[in-house]
This record gives C-alpha cells, sequence and structure tokens, in this order.
C-alpha cells in the first residue's frame, strides 16, 4: 500500500493507458476499433525499430522488410499448413528476431551511413523477393487468410458488457493489445536492466562501452535480433488484422512510416512508439479527411486542401510536428513537465536549451 | 368478407409503410443503406499520392460524370449521387481500413471503381461477405471476370488484359506469321496476365516467343532487358509494360538502330505518351495496339457528340488534363454505373444493383455508351460477366492512331 | 561480344544519371552531414519551373539560369524557414522533416502540374552514337558531360574560393568557425541553396529522358544515394564515379548473373554494392575513418 501511494506519476499513467485500451472497443465502433488494432501492431514495431535506433544507435530505414517476414510467415503457415493463426504469430516473431540477428552480423562492419543504405536497399527490393518464389508466396495474387470468429468466453464477456455481438475486428483487437502490453513490458524490462544499459552505453560512446568490458558486437547484434522479433511478431499480427498479405502491401514508405513514428514519438523512451504509431497511423488516413470535413472552415481552403491531395497535408503537418517538437512528442512533455516542475517548486529558472534528458536514466 | 377483411388492412398498412419510407416524390419499393430520398452514396479507394498517384483522376473523372448527371439530369431518379474518393496510396494495407471506413462509418451503398489488383483482392472477400457491391474495379486482371461464381458481388468493368493480348496473337499469327517474338513485361499480374493471354492465344504456335525478359517497377528503365532481347533476334516485340517503361522502350529500341515490329500493351498507348515517345526520339514505325475507349487528342472525334459530352464532363473537374486518357475512362466507367443505377429505377438496393450490373447490362445501339468507340457493346449476361470484351486494332500513323479493320469480338474465350 | 560491349554502355548512360543526383547529395553531405531525402523531389519541382517557364515561350537558354537561381533560392528559403528552426535537433529530426519535404514538394507538383509525364526540351538531339555497332545517345553523354562541368565547378568552389573554404569549415568545425566570425547558418543555407541548383541542373538534363512527372525522381533517389555512399559521401568525385559503377552494375547484374533475371537487378545490384562496402568500408574514395575501438 506504501509502495502504491509513492509510486510516481508514471505508473499511474500506464495503468490509465491500460484502461483506456481496454475499455475503447466498448464505446467505438467495430471499425474504428479495427484501426485501432493497426495502430497498436504498429506501435510493436516501432518498439522494435526504438530498440534498435533509440537504445543501441543503429540506425535501420528498412524495417518494414521485418514486418514482410513476419506476416509471410504467419500468412503461410496459417494458409499452407492450416496452423492456428494465433500460434503462427510467436513463430514469425522468433523466425523474424534469428533472420535479424543474422543480419545484424555484416550490419557489425558497416558505419551509420551504409547501414542506412543497406536496410533502405532492402525496403526498395522487398516487394519484388516476396514475388519470386510465387509457389510459396503467392506472387503477385497474394495470400488471404480468414480471421477468426471470437471464441465463446470473449464473446459472452463482451456481450455481457456492451450487449453487442463481439466482431472479430473487436476480438483480433484483443489479441493485440494483450501482445502490445507484453511486449512494451518486455522492452521496458530490457532497457531497465544489463542488456539495456550496455545497448545504451555502445550509443553512447563505443571507446567508453569497450573499455567497460561491454561486449560491443554481441548487443549490437542482440540490439538487431531483438528489434526484428517486436516487427516480425506485429507482421504476424498484421496478416491476422488485414486478412491478407501482397507484395505490395510492404512499400518503401511502411519503412519510412516506422522511422517517422519513433522519430516523431520520441527515441529512447518507452510511451514514444505507443505515441509515434497513433500519429503515424492516422496522419495518412486523416491527412485528406479531417480539413475537407470540416464545415466551419471557408469552402475555398477545405477545396484547396482537398485538391491538393493528401502528400502536402501529410508533408505540412509532419514538418510543423518536427519543428515544434524536435525530440518527439515525449521530448516535448518531459520538458513541459520539467519547466512546470520547476515553477512550482520555485526554482530557478534556467535555460533549457539542451536535449531534454533520457527519460529510462532519470 | 370477413376473413378478407383483415388481409386487405394488412396491405394497406404495408403499402402505407413503403410510402412512408420511400418518401413523396418517387415510388420507391426498396431501398438499402446509403440510399436516401433524395441522395445516393458511393464510395471509392484509388491512389491520390505516391507512385501511381497518376491514376487519381480517374476518381476526379469519375465525380464529374456524377456532377454533370446530378447538375444537369437532376441525379438518378431524382436523387442526387455523392462520390467519396479516399487515397489508399496503391497499398492493400490502406485499401482494407479504408474499405471498412467507406461500409462501416460513412455507409456508402456500393463500392465503384476501386483500382489497383491487389487493393481490390485485399477487400473482395470483406465486401461479399458485408454483400456490398464491388463493381466496375478499375484493373483488367481476369479473375475478376473469371471467379465471378465464388465472389458473387465483385465484378470489373474495362476488357481484361488477356482478351487483348488474344486479340495481338490473331493479328501476329495473320500477318507475321514467321516472327520471332521478345516480351518485355513487368513483374506483376499485370504483365504476367498479359503474357498469359499471349501465349494462350498463340496456342500451339507459342513457341514463336523466343525470348522473354521481366523487370521490375523500381528499375530506372528496362534498356538491360531490351538489349537481350535485341541479342536473341527478336523481330516482333511486345511491350507489356506500363506508360513510361514503354516510352522509354520505344526510345531506345530506335536508338540502338533496332527495328522490330511492335505491339503496345492499350494502357501505354493514349496518344500524350506516343508523342512524349517522339520527342524522346522513337521512331514509332511499325506499332501496333488496340483500343475501346476514344482517344480525346484524336483529331477525328473533334465533332463528335460522345467526345463534346466528354469535354462538357469533364470542365466539372478542376485538376482534370483533358487530354489524358484515364479521363476518358474514369468519365465512361461513371455512364455505365449511372446506367445501371438507373435500370435500378425504384428498386434501389444492393442485391438489384449487382444483378442488374453483372447480369444485365447492355449498352448498345442507340443506348450505347458515347465515349467507347462505334461498336462497342457493354454488356454481361447470367453466363458472362465480362462487360466490355470487344477492341479495335490501331496502328501508329505519324502523329495519331489509325483504326484498323473491324471491331474484334473476344467474348468467351477466356476460360 | 556486342551485346556485352551494349549492356556496359546502357548502365555507363544510366550511370550518368544516377551520378548528377548523387552530386547534390554530397553537396548537401558536405555542408551538414545529412542525406536530404527531398533532393530529388526539389530537383524534380525545380525541372518544372524550366519547364512553365519553356511552355511559355521563353527560350531555353534564357530558362535555364533563371531555373538555376530559382532553385537556388528555393534551397536558402527551404533552409532559413525549416531547416534553421530545428538546426541543433538530433540528425534523425533533420531526416524526418527532409521526410516531410518530400511528400511536401511531390504533392505540390501533383496538384500544380498533373502526373501526365511531359516531355522536357533538351540541348541535346535525340539521336544516338554508332561507336561500332553500340550506341549511346547524345542526351545520355550530355548528362556525363554536364555532371562533369558541374563536378568540375563544385570543386573550384570549394578547393579554391574564400566561400567554399568558409563553407567546409562551418560544416566541419561550426564552433571553432563561429570563433573566428564565420556566420555558420548562412553558411548552411548558402550549402543547400548550392545542393538545389545542383539538383536543379540534374533534373533540366534528365527530364528529357526520364519524362517529367511528379515521381521522375522517386525512381532515382535510391540508386543516387548508394552512389554517393559508395564514392565515399563526402567526395563529388567519387559520387560520379560511384554512380556510373551503380549504373553499370545494375544492368549488368540483371543481364548476366544466372537465375537472377531482369525483375531482380536492382536486389542483386544492391546487394553487390553492400558487399563492397562490406569490404571497404570507407567507400572507393573516402577517407579512413578513423576507428574508435
Amino acid at each position: 500500500m506504501q509502495r502504491l501511494r509513492n509510486a510516481p506519476p508514471r505508473y499511474w499513467l500506464v495503468v490509465i493507458a491500460v484502461l483506456f485500451f481496454l475499455g475503447l472497443p466498448t464505446v467505438i465502433s467495430s471499425f474504428q476499433t479495427s484501426l485501432w488494432s493497426q495502430a497498436l501492431i504498429l506501435a510493436i514495431a516501432i518498439m522494435g525499430l526504438n530498440i534498435l535506433v533509440g537504445y543501441s544507435g543503429q540506425l535501420s530505414l528498412g524495417h518494414g522488410a521485418f514486418i514482410a517476414l513476419g506476416a509471410y510467415t504467419s500468412a503461410i503457415l496459417a494458409h499452407r499448413y492450416k496452423m492456428d493463426l494465433l500460434l503462427t504469430i510467436p513463430i514469425a516473431g522468433l523466425l523474424t528476431g534469428s533472420v535479424g540477428f543474422l543480419f545484424g552480423i555484416p550490419a557489425l562492419r558497416l558505419s551509420a551511413l551504409y547501414l542506412a543504405l543497406a536496410t533502405f536497399a532492402l525496403a526498395v527490393v522487398t516487394p519484388s523477393l516476396i514475388k519470386r518464389p510465387d509457389q510459396l508466396t503467392g506472387g503477385v495474387q497474394g495470400i488471404l487468410v480468414i480471421q477468426p470468429d471470437p471464441p465463446a468466453f470473449a464473446q459472452d464477456t463482451f456481450g455481457t458488457i456492451t450487449g453487442t455481438a463481439m466482431t472479430s475486428d473487436q476480438w483480433i483487437y484483443y489479441v493485440v493489445l494483450i501482445c502490445t502490453v507484453i511486449l512494451f513490458w518486455l522492452a521496458w524490462n530490457i532497457v531497465r536492466h544489463r542488456a539495456g544499459r550496455a545497448m545504451r552505453a555502445v550509443r553512447d560512446g563505443e571507446v567508453a562501452a569497450a573499455a567497460s568490458g561491454v561486449n560491443i558486437a554481441g548487443y549490437k547484434t542482440l540490439a538487431f535480433g531483438i528489434s526484428a522479433f517486436y516487427a516480425g511478431v506485429a507482421g504476424g499480427l498484421f496478416a491476422l488484422a488485414t486478412g491478407y498479405v501482397s507484395p505490395d502491401t510492404f512499400p518503401v514508405s511502411l519503412s519510412i512510416q516506422l522511422l517517422v513514428g519513433a522519430v516523431v514519438g520520441g527515441l529512447a523512451s518507452i510511451p514514444g512508439p505507443l505515441l509515434g504509431a497513433i500519429f503515424a497511423y492516422f496522419l495518412p488516413i486523416e491527412s485528406n479527411q479531417w480539413v475537407p470535413s470540416q464545415s466551419w472552415l471557408p469552402d475555398q481552403i477545405t477545396s484547396t486542401v482537398k485538391n491538393a491531395g493528401p502528400a502536402v497535408s501529410y508533408g505540412v503537418v509532419l514538418i510543423l510536428v518536427m519543428m515544434f517538437a524536435p525530440n518527439g512528442i515525449v521530448g516535448l512533455v518531459t520538458r513541459a513537465y520539467t519547466a512546470l516542475n520547476r515553477r512550482l517548486r520555485g526554482a530557478g529558472d534556467r535555460e533549457t536549451g539542451q536535449m531534454p534528458p533520457d527519460p529510462q536514466t532519470v | 368478407m370477413v376473413r378478407i377483411a383483415p388481409r386487405l388492412a394488412a396491405v394497406a398498412a404495408f403499402v402505407v409503410a413503403l410510402a412512408a419510407c420511400g418518401g413523396s416524390s418517387n415510388n420507391v419499393t426498396a431501398t438499402d443503406v446509403g440510399v436516401t430520398n433524395d441522395s445516393i452514396l458511393l464510395g471509392t479507394t484509388i491512389a491520390l499520392s505516391g507512385g501511381a498517384a497518376a491514376y487519381g483522376t480517374i476518381a476526379n473523372a469519375e465525380n464529374a460524370y456524377f456532377t454533370y448527371v446530378n447538375n444537369n439530369q437532376g441525379g438518378v431518379n431524382g436523387r442526387k449521387i455523392n462520390f467519396k474518393i479516399l487515397d489508399d496510396a496503391y497499398n492493400p494495407a490502406q485499401t482494407v481500413p479504408l474499405t471498412k471506413q467507406l461500409v462501416e462509418q460513412d455507409q456508402v451503398f456500393l463500392m465503384f471503381s476501386g483500382l489497383g489488383t491487389q487493393a481490390q483482392t485485399s477487400v473482395r472477400d470483406y465486401l461479399n461477405s458485408k454483400k456490398v457491391p464491388q463493381v466496375f474495379v478499375a484493373t483488367g486482371a481476369t479473375t475478376w471476370g473469371k471467379d465471378f461464381g465464388s465472389t458473387p458481388w465483385t465484378m470489373s468493368w474495362q476488357p481484361p488484359y488477356q482478351g487483348e493480348a488474344h486479340i495481338y496473337a490473331k493479328d501476329v499469327l495473320k500477318n507475321h506469321p514467321n516472327a520471332k517474338i521478345g516480351v518485355l513485361f513487368q513483374n506483376d499480374d499485370y504483365g504476367q496476365d498479359y503474357l498469359k493471354g499471349l501465349t494462350d492465344g498463340l496456342g500451339d504456335k507459342a513457341s514463336m516467343i523466343v525470348a522473354k525478359e521481366s523487370y521490375d517497377v523500381t528499375a530506372a528503365n528496362p534498356f538491360a532487358q531490351l538489349t537481350k532481347l535485341k541479342a536473341a533476334n527478336v523481330d516482333t516485340l511486345f511491350l507489356f509494360s506500363t506508360p513510361k517503361p514503354s516510352i522509354q522502350s520505344l526510345a531506345f529500341v530506335t536508338g540502338v538502330h533496332w527495328a522490330p515490329t511492335i505491339y503496345l500493351n492499350s494502357v501505354s498507348n493514349p496518344q500524350v505518351y506516343m508523342l512524349a515517345a517522339k520527342k524522346a526520339g522513337a521512331a514509332l514505325q511499325n506499332v501496333t495496339s488496340v483500343s475501346y475507349l476514344k482517344d480525346p487528342t484524336d483529331p477525328q472525334w473533334d465533332s463528335d457528340a460522345g467526345m463534346k459530352l466528354y469535354k462538357q464532363v469533364i470542365a466539372n473537374c478542376t485538376t482534370c488534363n483533358v487530354q489524358d486518357g484515364f479521363n476518358i475512362y474514369g468519365v465512361a466507367v461513371a455512364y455505365t454505373m449511372v446506367d445501371v443505377l438507373k435500370k435500378a429505377g425504384t428498386n434501389m438496393t444492393r442485391k438489384n444493383i449487382i444483378d442488374i450490373a453483372a447480369n444485365q447490362l447492355n449498352e448498345s445501339g442507340s443506348n450505347a455508351n458515347p465515349f467507347l468507340l462505334p461498336g462497342v457493346v457493354v454488356k454481361t449476361t447470367s453466363s458472362d460477366h465480362f462487360p466490355i470484351m470487344q477492341e479495335q486494332v490501331i496502328t501508329w500513323a505519324g502523329t495519331g492512331w489509325t483504326l484498323q479493320g473491324s471491331l474484334i469480338d473476344e467474348r468467351g474465350t477466356i476460360k | 561480344m556486342q551485346e556485352f560491349l551494349q549492356q556496359v554502355v546502357s548502365g555507363i548512360a544510366t550511370g550518368g544519371i544516377f551520378a548528377s543526383l548523387a552530386l547534390a547529395l554530397v553537396l548537401i553531405y558536405n555542408a551538414m552531414g545529412l542525406v536530404n531525402f527531398a533532393q530529388g523531389e526539389m530537383a524534380m519541382f525545380a525541372t518544372f519551373v524550366a519547364y512553365a517557364l519553356v511552355t511559355r515561350g521563353m527560350s531555353y537558354w534564357i530558362a535555364l539560369p533563371i531555373t538555376l537561381v530559382v532553385a537556388f533560392a528555393g534551397g536558402l528559403l527551404i533552409q532559413r524557414v525549416v531547416i534553421r528552426p530545428v538546426e541543433r535537433a538530433p540528425i534523425l529530426t533533420l531526416v524526418i522533416i527532409t521526410l516531410g519535404l518530400a511528400a511536401l514538394v511531390n504533392g505540390l507538383a501533383g496538384f500544380i502540374f498533373g502526373y501526365v509525364p511531359r516531355s522536357f526540351p533538351s540541348p541535346f538531339p535525340s539521336d544516338t552514337v554508332d561507336l561500332l555497332g553500340v550506341f549511346i545517345s547524345y542526351r545520355d553523354l550530355g548528362v556525363i558531360g554536364v555532371s562533369g562541368l558541374v563536378l568540375l565547378g563544385i570543386y573550384l568552389l570549394l578547393q579554391r574560393t574564400t566561400v567554399g573554404l568558409t563553407l567546409r569549415a562551418a560544416a566541419h568545425h561550426p564552433e571553432a568557425s563561429r570563433l573566428l566570425g564565420v556566420q555558420v547558418s548562412w553558411m548552411l543555407a548558402l550549402g543547400w541553396g548550392l545542393a538545389s541548383a545542383v539538383g536543379a541542373v540534374s533534373g533540366i538534363m534528365v527530364a528529357p529522358i526520364l519524362l517529367l512527372e511528379p515521381n521522375m525522381m522517386q525512381s532515382i533517389i535510391i540508386y543516387a544515394f548508394a552512389a554517393a555512399v559508395l564514392g565515399g559521401i563526402e567526395s563529388p568525385l567519387g559520387a560520379v564515379i560511384g554512380g556510373l559503377i551503380v549504373g553499370l552494375t545494375v544492368n549488368l547484374a540483371g543481364a548476366y548473373l544466372p537465375g537472377v533475371g531482369g525483375d531482380l537487378q536492382l536486389a542483386v545490384g544492391l546487394a553487390i554494392i553492400i558487399v563492397v562496402l562490406i569490404l571497404k568500408p570507407n567507400g572507393l574514395l573516402g577517407r579512413a575513418a578513423i576507428r574508435r575501438v
């Protein structure tokens, strides 16, 4: 009880967030629930990227390729080998994680820029690589995945609470939510303990890390493996939630979307990937819909925005967000919180021009 | 008498209830989600951004035709057509949620002219399970007409790529029986469908194909492939490629002093592309293609009523280029959509719409689609769900295409 | 043999296109240690400006310098408005901003000019040169030649002028330069302007070959990036050589590696380049980085 009372505000934030996501499907429509499933799936993948980029300091512009691998693993196992979809997801994660680990070994030889090129190239060629073994991947036709019906216990519980029947989309949402909670909890544990400290040490200075006896190569490849594992699980969940995988489903823009989410949310933080995913998922969908649907705006503005197309709105919003929150949403919130705290405690107003501190080290 | 009265009362009550539902002006007997007394809501997903954004204008052209119908004809049976266009960036991962949005949140009556084979495949099962018509998808893959039996809420409009390739096969067998054929194709469903159509069409003469080379959409150009085809002594070149690589190929062929007979697929043949190829150095000798639409850049249609109507319609779209071949496609398919809605009359149910579109279309004679070549019939029956199966061979003659012979009917050839 | 030589020549010609854009990437990298993902889109937009001028009846040779000035001013403006406020932000934040810029510029071009591919005039004839049965077009030669000139110009500017020296100093030692009274921020803006103008040259030279449309440079940027990195990212000469090698590798990989086929030429070509980078981690002409461990 004492511990509970002394818990820092971020624990309460976690409780509120989990309650929010648990209750969400009971108040929004089944369709909107399916959007949130996708956003959470993106959050898992971004968390993986965050471990790689934010904590271990290695850049990847091609994480969409790992998502594709995970999604195809699930889809092929479920479609061709009639395996239970839910069972395929950990397999997708482990297989992708192993591939990521192997990819991390040559990546050791590459400096940041070459790694960026190598991963970017991987993202660019992913669709054409998928098309090749068409006996396995279904080639350009893709693979349709049959979405499972909710099991009886979930149907009953959901029915009692909301009074409506549970749809597949709502059931999948809860599956995704459980995976998200587990994987975020796992990430929190990784970064707080030995492996996380070692990764951050490598990121902040390889010389110092090596001098302290950190196995640099080992932790860098490990980060790649963990990161790919997250992307693989996200891929498996993606196949489940979307019900279809095909080469064009994994364009370069997916990898870009992941990076955008990671940076906008805030690198090297645990809530960052979640916030970044919500931003990165809903921005492209809303960028062409929100402004034109606002009736209070003058017609000229709404029609211009509509005609200019989604890419323009997307670009403008993204640039503005980065200009106002150069360290991501979490960076912005942390800064505001620190400033507020100082003000409340009456401490001297210090110039805060530097980067905000790593939320995990404070 | 005593026994009849309650029945009469029930009938009377039913009629009153229907009248109440149907509103005042028209005697509607049945409607569905997305249809009100004075409006019909249609939805689509298409690429408005990203690498395939060039197609986006199709939806705007379709909307221009609906605007024309709303303004000049008062809509369809007194109902204005509203058309909601969402951008899926040619990515199936976005098509799925956006289609769900249109169906579940915006409550559209039907999905019209969604673009992209993979994108539309990704939502086919969903729309069929919801019994929402997915009509006139904007892709020429054969699956739409062929697999209607298993997905009876989904159908296409344009001639399938395979049917077009059959026409080339016939033409080559007739005019170049000793041809050494080389094929350049894009490594996706579009290129592969064309290749299959050509191989099937050649039948036991398929060995005439001496070389085939594929390229990926991410390639900067297909020059390596063309060089290999040339080295294989190909004298008849098939270009199953999208406009940009087609233009590059036409220029490259001339540049390396190679003069094969060229068959160019219809996606790449609008005059704007041909003129671009010419400026890039292409000689454009012996180029054959097929067409089913009137080309807005072709002066032979200048005084044609259909073309005049097209120009009047497209003026409703501020962002549309009148010469863009995609726009006349959009207007023509929107014409068929309106035709279906008109035919449905008072029975505005999803079931009735897909039934008319898939089994009872018949745009011919005085009711012909004015934006298609004269004589092209848009027709479906209970055993044939490919609306357009006629195309005409065209050859390039210096500054424009010349129609050759008469329409070739491929109906019934795709099994 | 003739076929092989044609593949080599076509590859080099395509490589010239990659090289021309890679030069602009190298300039920005030199100015602020950043790969500008909007470089290709900015080049495309500048080319549309030239197109608009030429189609309004302006002579090509007047439109060309005007476009370069507009592109220079545009680059400068973008740096002042969008980049400068976040100059000290983490490098990834800047990368995301350039990605946002790429989407914005691409969308704007589509909105203003439409997506129909347009032919763009070229000062070079559309014919080809016959070298014993192997062909290369004057336009391709033009791209390579002009890239050479741009390369020479960049070299002279960076190595032989005070502005160039200051520019390099500002990029490599910003703090020291500031102490010496160099306006570092304006030097960065100058770098953006120059890169933008070099990109415009690239756009104008390749538009007659690739056809002008908003996505013209999208298929090129990955190759240009590969070219710049292969050449050692900071070296303009390396960018040109890198471009030619990338063009050659991709063309030959698709044509001759057994079991590969044309559709995987990009995958295999890039894989080869990455293997080279693993073996030679500083690029072909890059300075050996001091390994800290």
